[in-house]
């Protein structure tokens, strides 16, 4: 075993115990705090996948901005736990469709890249952040500027949304 | 040396997890973070077969999922807010009509 299959394996435990950890505790502050984890875990992947920019954005947007976009939700609202949520007869089906997908994900997704490649070492040409830079504003330029304008119409959605009913009978 | 295919079984497990928990939770907030693992577990299968086929696009569009990802939690959120001051309730199950 390789040092990289050992990292590998010891990283997706962290990953898929969190993940049940998030979907499985019933305070929603706990869960956030799992998904934070989860969150980190995925970014060491992209490490080891040779994208260190996209890492580190996977670090200040997911697990900064929107886990604390979260937390202040929650904390604003202050209802971490639903009375009687997780009733364990309830689960069967889900659990079950839930096998069914992940049997149906896992076998479609390997049977796509045909021959196994193996990753081995980082530090290829993938891992430069000003040859991704290039790419990201010629050819998916369009693209880049679109989502500004997705985002500037989310900000507007989230302030007219969350505006007091009082401020907006007077408007 | 790790198989590309063992990172593309772990995204298929975050995925079929997330949408697990979209099943099973009546918190609008869980159910939200769920959605948010699976964006994650679709961005690492990208950034797996950016590996594979060595160029950039992959990278790129974990880019734009993570933009996509941030305006949806905010409107998201925003209409959770919305839907508790109105309720004072976040439980799907109530959710049941479209009067506000």
């Amino acid at each position: 075993m390789s040092l990289e299959l050992i990292l590998f394996l010891i990283l997706a435990l962290i990953a898929i115990a969190t993940a049940l950890g998030m979907l499985l505790s019933r305070s929603a502050v706990y869960a956030a705090l799992y998904l934070v984890v989860n969150f980190v875990s995925v970014a060491i992947f992209y490490l080891l996948l040779d994208a260190p920019f996209i890492a580190l954005s996977q670090i200040a947007v997911y697990a900064g901005a929107i886990m604390v976009l979260f937390l202040f939700v929650i904390m604003l609202i202050g209802l971490e736990t639903l009375p009687g949520e997780l009733n364990w007869r309830q689960l069967v089906w889900p659990l079950g469709l839930g096998v069914i997908l992940l049997a149906e994900g896992a076998f479609l997704v390997v049977q796509r890249i045909g021959r196994d490649v193996y990753i081995g070492q980082t530090g290829t040409a993938l891992s430069d952040p000003s040859l991704m830079a290039k790419v990201l504003f010629n050819d998916y330029m369009l693209p880049f500027q679109i989502t500004a304008v997705l985002l500037l119409v989310a900000m507007i959605g989230a302030i007219v949304l969350s505006k007091r009913e009082k401020a907006a009978k007077e408007a | 040396m790790v198989p590309v295919s063992y990172y593309l079984i772990l995204s298929a497990i975050l995925f079929s997890l997330g949408a697990l928990g979209v099943l099973i939770r009546r918190n609008a907030l869980v159910v939200f973070m769920s959605i948010e693992l699976m964006l994650n577990a679709a961005n690492l299968a990208f950034v797996a077969f950016t590996r594979v086929h060595e160029t950039f696009s992959g990278q790129i569009f974990v880019f734009f999922v993570m933009a996509v990802a941030a305006a949806e939690v905010a409107v998201g959120l925003a209409l959770v807010v919305a839907i508790y001051r109105s309720r004072q309730n976040i439980d799907l199950d109530q959710m049941n009509s479209l009067k506000g």
